[in-house]
């Protein structure tokens, strides 16, 4: 049971990172990050029914962390988009050099 | 200062030594007194100098107004500025007579106040009080007071005049602390000090930047002779532990006559007497200082401060009496100065500049005097030539001051100091003539005028120590001896031509201004009065026994016979023991034969002679006003431009110094020190530029390196 | 006046009073309105320099080690503490630094016109910086003042600096946060050491005394040490920063760079090279190279001063030179010359403190610091010029002011135990005429020319303030520097027997004082022979302590 939670939670997680590094939409980029949050979530809640209640416990960490993250993160989306008018990351490189 | 004040009013600190009878009179005040004239005219001059501030300011300059409407500011220098100085010259007149009553065989040492005390090495504020510093104190006082009166009618017309005088009253003060104090450290201060003012006073028209460079050029001059001051003290004060001249006179005893190390302590002094006393090399800046006031040059340039050399090298006699290099080197480049200067006062035609170069000459005389060890001889020619050279330069000054006004008067711009634009002013200031002449003929050596007994003196000691039984190097002193007697043929030609071209023949300076040429007013030709008076008879009080008892001292009818010699006896008894003991007996034959009277003799006929010459000589000579002469040619070339000695300093030492700072600044400190400390910085720089390629600024690159990043470790960890 | 302070027990808080009253006046002036900042600012500061002339009193003259201490534990598990002391060294030091600080304050008052109320409180917080690195008496409390200097500094210099102040400040910054890490490297492994010895740790300036350093650690620390403080002295070649960081810096940060600033270095030579580090500091390869340096010092800067176009760097090179007769004094470890090297150190600060204030004042009229650009001022300010020459006079060394009993020891102690030096460092009297004469007639003498220089205005009331007690103290020391002088000896013979107990002179004599005692202890009861060893001991012992 813990195998097929784990390489679904391993599954969820490379797939979250493909999206982060070949994605240039920040929302799309935004979500794969999400998505690798959820993952190891998912990986938390196995680990739970084996070593007992923490990992349940880590889990509702990780989600306020998520949501806060998220507030922050689209915020910062929503006024990058106000001033350039695109959500496209290839665009900001102002901390270049 | 409040110490010095209460100190000179409760009658004179504490004498440190036992000494006799002697009571000195209020000696702080003496010092005390410039000083607060310095003080109370610098006041009126900071005052003033608002208003000539303001005028200058609107375009103009200050309006002085009539004589007698002037404002306080203005007219109380006239009194402070003489009058501190004359009630200093009463009060070393009350020490001096009460000195003259009593055997002052000890100096008596008058301390104020600790002025540096480090733990190992102390120096009072203190004041030597014995026969040379009252001697100096009389000069200074003395003559100063005159120049200061010839002053107050020669410069009162200045817009500057409060300010001329604080520094005229500071220059006293530092010369007194010159010659008053009592340790080297204390004479140093002076010695600087003096300097200064004669920077101040030579630059007093600082407007004219040549004037405002010649003062330049004597403060610089001036310290590199100080550099030798500077280092003779330290090597004294390593052997004796001290700097006070009680202490280190005494400490002579443990010297070793003719050794390295008192060689070179008298070296580095006179290093020093030659820049302030202006002797070869370090001549160049006093015929520059011409550039003050008149009454400057006559006080500072030519009676006192020029002299504070032949006062170190008499105070130190018996340093110098321990080394024969020292003494053979001072005597040489006296001698050798005396010569030189007197040549090129030959062919100079600025009246002030052949005083100037007479005053170089003469001092070279001095220093012949000190430097055979003749110390009494020195300093007595130091007084007569005080008197009759600050009369010289001050009836310069009554002559300038007329041609000034003549000048001014037709509004011509002619060079008022060029004597070929004179000629004739006798019949204008007959008082100005006569004294001159007088002096002229001191200076020359007649009989029986003040420098015929103080310079015969000098030339005859020369002789008599070269022919002493075990003297050093007595072919050198022979030498000397011929050289001086050839000066002293000089300065009789070049000072007669100078009378000549200034009050004899037609007059030149253009008829229209000689309607406006006059006598000096009283307050002038007074003090050129008194002044010929000391050049008459200021030689009488040293006449040598064998003079005096000649047809030369009226066969014996003057009473004084060698009174200066005597009086210095106790300041240079330890030098003429040691010179006894070292060279013997000096001769009493000149080196070609011939006994003291009969030279004494010899050289007053043929000065006499020389100057007749010259009258007649110069009074042929065809002179035409400076605008029409001709360019010098030939030798008469080389003497107009004084050997072109200040060319030569200028291309070998002023230039390569220049030069090698210019190099220092712009290739060691800009390119080489600066360039490194850049070259660091650049280096940084470009390193961080080339690690800064990584930082393209796109987030996928970021996160796929930061992904590499962890799977290599990952990768490492696990395998 | 000694009773009426004991009245008050200033002894006791004085040292916290000098250090902690800038950092109060630095919040009343960030409080106050923009602008009444500069009058609060120096009033305040006034405040702290009446305060702290009590210790001219207050000073115990006859006592060589700290005074008024106390000590607070600050870091307890490091050992830092927080401990204040005065002795002979910093007094002075401390008096230069609230009365140049106070005077700084006042000449700022039209230069500053952008940021009062930061500018003053960081000129407060450089007081509070500089004040504690003179009183601190435990060795990181004086690295962090140390370095709390560098901070107001460098956005003084940065922030109302001329127009190459960016890159004045980073140099001055770098320089001399480089030199200094060094002297942090060098203060851990003396701390180590010192931990190691005591058993606890320390930093404690009494405990690093005690340590017994060999030869080679001592010349490797030295060197680290030394690197630190030659750079704020600053010393040929490391003094590239100063003129960039005067040259752009405003009036009051040149002032307080040159009159205090400058001395922490020297103060560092004095405080901690000499103490702690005896046997380097008279290796005769180390003074030789710190004597040459310090008289490449005096010449080289002389030169290089002389043809500067700009008033304001000639004097900034003109301090090195100065430096260089303090450096020359200390190293040749003689009472006179360190006692010399101190009084320049005061007199550097009164004198250049005064011509930077003035050349200053002169910019505020003129917009230029151009030597070539003025001439002829003494006609139309004439109180401007009288205050101008007697500080230049005194800069360059004349007898009867402060700087020549300076130099004048400073050289006499050098040449008692290097003479050939002492005479090269002599010249310097020479060319300091020929750099500075120059420059005073070219600003002040010859023709006036321009209508420009006709408008100058002399000087006004609040600068009179400012120039005429730096003016009086630099004539009073030059005719009365004995109370000066009487106050520092104990503690400056204390460093030289310091320095010289390490001698191998002296470790001669006294390896030799304790065979003695071994071999009386052997011999026992046999007089005879004791006494013989013994008097052979002692010969040798003597005969190696010649």
């Amino acid at each position: 049971m813990i195998n097929e939670a784990l390489v679904l939670s391993a599954i969820i997680f490379v797939i979250g990172t493909f999206g982060v590094l070949v994605r240039r939409n920040a929302i799309i980029m935004f979500l794969c990050i999400e998505l690798q949050l959820n993952a190891v979530n998912v990986a938390f809640v196995a680990f739970a029914n084996l070593y007992g209640i923490e990992g349940q416990i880590f889990v509702f960490f990780v989600m306020t962390v998520a949501a806060a993250e998220a507030a922050v993160g689209l915020a910062i989306i929503i006024s990058i988009f106000r001033h350039y008018e695109t959500v496209d990351v290839g665009s900001f490189n102002l901390l270049k050099w | 200062m409040t110490a010095l004040l209460t100190a000179a009013l409760a009658q004179g600190g504490s004498p440190a030594a036992e000494s006799g009878a002697f009571e000195p009179f209020l000696p702080g005040l003496i010092v005390l007194l410039p000083l607060l004239g310095f003080l109370a005219n610098g006041a009126l001059a900071l005052a003033h100098g608002r208003d000539s501030a303001n005028a200058v300011r609107a375009g103009g300059e200050l309006d002085l107004g009539e004589r007698g409407s002037r404002p306080l500011t203005h007219t109380l220098p006239s009194w402070i500025g003489p009058g501190v100085l004359g009630v200093a010259f009463v009060i070393t007149l009350v020490n001096f007579t009460r000195m003259l009553g009593v055997e002052l065989a000890e100096p008596v040492v008058v301390s104020y106040w600790t002025w540096m005390a480090t733990g190992t090495f102390t120096v009072d504020a203190a004041l030597q009080l014995d026969q040379l510093s009252f001697l100096m104190m009389m000069i200074v006082t003395g003559v100063g007071f005159l120049i200061h009166l010839f002053s107050v009618g020669y410069m009162q017309d200045d817009a500057g005049y409060p300010r001329y005088f604080a520094f005229l009253n500071l220059f006293v003060f530092f010369m007194l602390v010159l010659v008053m104090g009592a340790s080297y450290a204390l004479m140093f201060v002076g010695w600087e000090g003096v300097g200064l003012c004669s920077y101040l006073l030579i630059g007093f028209w600082f407007s004219d930047k040549e004037k405002a460079d010649a003062g330049k050029k004597a403060f610089i001059v001036n310290r590199i002779g100080d550099f030798g001051f500077l280092v003779a003290m330290f090597l004294l004060y390593t052997t004796f532990g001290t700097l006070d001249f009680v202490p280190v006179f005494d400490g002579t005893e443990t010297l070793v006559y003719g050794g390295g190390l008192v060689t070179a302590i008298t070296l580095f002094f006179f290093l020093g007497a030659a820049g302030k006393s202006a002797q070869i090399p370090l001549y160049v800046w006093l015929p520059d200082a011409m550039a003050g006031p008149t009454p400057v040059s006559a006080l500072i340039h030519a009676a006192t401060m020029v002299t504070a050399g032949v006062y170190l090298v008499a105070r130190s006699s018996v340093l110098f009496a321990l080394s024969p290099v020292g003494g053979a080197t001072v005597a040489g480049v006296g001698v050798l100065t005396a010569l030189f200067a007197a040549t090129i006062a030959l062919q100079q035609h600025d009246i002030k500049k052949v005083l100037a170069y007479s005053t170089v000459s003469q001092l070279g005389y001095m220093f012949v005097g000190v430097g055979v060890g003749a110390y009494a001889a020195g300093v007595f020619h130091l007084m007569t030539h005080a008197f009759f050279k600050a009369l010289l330069f001050l009836g310069s000054g009554a002559v300038i001051h007329s041609m000034h006004h003549a000048y001014h008067h037709t509004h011509s711009h002619e060079d008022a100091q060029d004597m070929r634009n004179m000629g004739g002013l006798k019949a204008h200031m007959p008082i100005t003539w006569i004294t001159m002449w007088i002096a002229t003929l001191a200076i020359a050596g007649i009989w029986p005028l003040a420098g015929f007994f103080s310079k015969d003196e000098i030339i005859w000691q020369a002789a008599a120590f070269g022919g002493a039984e075990t003297a050093p190097y007595p072919l050198l002193y022979s030498l000397y001896w011929a050289m001086a007697l050839v000066a002293a043929m000089l300065t009789a030609f070049y000072m007669t031509r100078m009378m000549v071209m200034t009050f004899h023949g037609a007059n030149r300076t253009g008829t229209e201004e000689a309607k406006h040429l006059h006598e000096a007013p009283a307050i002038m030709w007074v003090p050129l009065a008194v002044l010929a008076v000391g050049s008459v008879f200021g030689g009488w009080i040293n006449v040598p026994e064998a003079l005096r008892t000649s047809v030369l001292g009226f066969g014996g009818a003057l009473p004084m016979s060698e009174w200066l010699h005597h009086w210095l006896e106790p300041i240079t008894a330890r030098a003429h023991e040691v010179q006894l003991e070292h060279l013997g007996e000096v001769a009493h034959a000149a080196p070609i034969g011939g006994g003291e009277v009969a030279w004494a003799i010899i050289s007053t006929v043929a000065a006499l002679a020389v100057v007749v010459a010259a009258f007649r000589v110069v009074g042929a000579q065809k002179v035409v006003p400076a605008a029409q002469s001709p360019a010098p040619t030939g030798f008469a070339k080389v003497l107009y431009n004084k050997y072109y000695v200040d060319e030569h300093y200028d291309r070998f030492i002023v230039r390569p110094i220049l030069g090698a700072s210019r190099f220092c600044w712009k290739v060691i400190d800009a390119t080489i020190i600066d360039g490194t400390v850049n070259a660091v910085g650049w280096i940084a720089k470009g390193l961080g530029w080339g690690v800064s390629m990584f930082q393209t600024g796109s987030v996928n690159t970021y996160a796929f390196i930061l992904t590499l990043g962890v799977l290599v470790i990952l990768g490492v960890s696990i395998f | 006046m000694n009773a009426l302070l004991d009245s008050i027990g200033y002894d006791s808080w004085v040292l916290h009073a000098l250090v902690w009253l800038p950092v109060l006046g630095m919040g009343l002036v960030l409080w106050s309105e923009e602008e009444r900042a500069k009058k609060v600012a120096f009033w305040w500061s006034l405040g702290v320099c009446v305060l702290s002339l009590g210790l001219w009193w207050a000073f115990d003259a006859t006592e060589a080690g700290f005074q008024m201490t106390s000590t607070t534990p600050w870091i307890e598990s490091w050992g830092v503490s927080y401990s204040l002391g005065l002795d002979g060294i910093s007094l002075f030091m401390v008096i230069l630094t609230t009365l140049s600080t106070s005077l700084a304050i006042l000449g700022s008052f039209n230069y500053i016109k952008t940021r009062e109320r930061a500018f003053y409180a960081l000129m407060l917080l450089l007081e509070a910086g500089v004040v504690g690195v003179f009183v601190a008496t435990d060795v990181l409390l004086f690295y962090v003042f140390f370095e709390l200097t560098l901070v107001p500094m460098y956005f003084i210099v940065g922030v109302w600096g001329g127009e190459r102040r960016i890159y004045a400040a980073i140099k001055f910054f770098l320089y001399t946060a480089l030199g200094s890490l060094l002297m942090l490297v060098g203060i851990l492994y003396l701390f180590w050491r010192a931990k190691n010895l005591l058993g606890a740790p320390t930093f404690a300036y009494s405990d690093f005394l005690l340590i017994p350093l060999s030869g080679t650690e001592q010349l490797w620390l030295f060197t680290a040490f030394a690197l630190a403080f030659s750079v704020k002295v600053p010393l040929f070649p490391l003094h590239t920063w100063l003129p960039d960081a005067h040259v752009e810096a405003p009036t009051p940060g040149s002032v307080i760079l040159a009159a205090v600033l400058l001395k922490v270095g020297t103060y560092g030579f004095l405080r901690f090279l000499l103490p702690f580090f005896p046997v380097a500091s008279q290796h005769p390869a180390v003074v030789g190279t710190m004597l040459v340096i310090g008289v490449i010092g005096i010449l080289y800067t002389a030169w290089v001063a002389a043809v500067q176009p700009d008033a304001k760097k000639l004097v900034a090179y003109t301090s090195v030179a100065h430096m260089g007769f303090v450096v020359l004094g200390i190293f040749a470890l003689t009472v006179n010359g360190l006692q010399g090297g101190l009084i320049v150190m005061i007199s550097h600060g009164l004198s250049t403190g005064a011509l930077f204030l003035m050349l200053g004042m002169l910019y505020e009229r003129r917009h230029t610091r151009q030597i070539a650009d003025f001439g002829g001022l003494a006609r139309v300010a004439p109180w401007f010029a009288t205050a101008f020459v007697i500080t230049a006079l005194a800069s360059i060394g004349l007898p009867g002011t402060s700087g020549f009993v300076g130099e004048f020891l400073a050289l006499l102690g050098t040449f008692e135990t290097h003479p050939t030096i002492a005479i090269v460092a002599s010249l310097g009297v020479i060319f300091a005429a020929y750099y500075m004469l120059p420059m005073v007639q070219s600003v002040f003498f010859n023709r006036l020319e321009t209508d420009e220089n006709r408008e100058v205005e002399d000087l006004s009331r609040r600068e009179l303030a400012i120039l005429a007690p730096l003016v009086a103290l630099m004539i009073w020391i030059g005719w009365n520097p004995t109370p000066f002088l009487e106050r520092m000896e104990p503690s400056v013979r204390a460093v030289i027997e310091r320095v010289q107990s390490a001698s191998p002179e002296a470790q001669a004599a006294a390896a030799a004082a304790e065979a003695i005692e071994e071999a009386v202890d052997e011999v026992g009861g046999d007089p005879v022979d004791a006494d013989e060893e013994l008097d052979a001991q002692a010969a040798a012992g003597a005969e190696r302590a010649q």
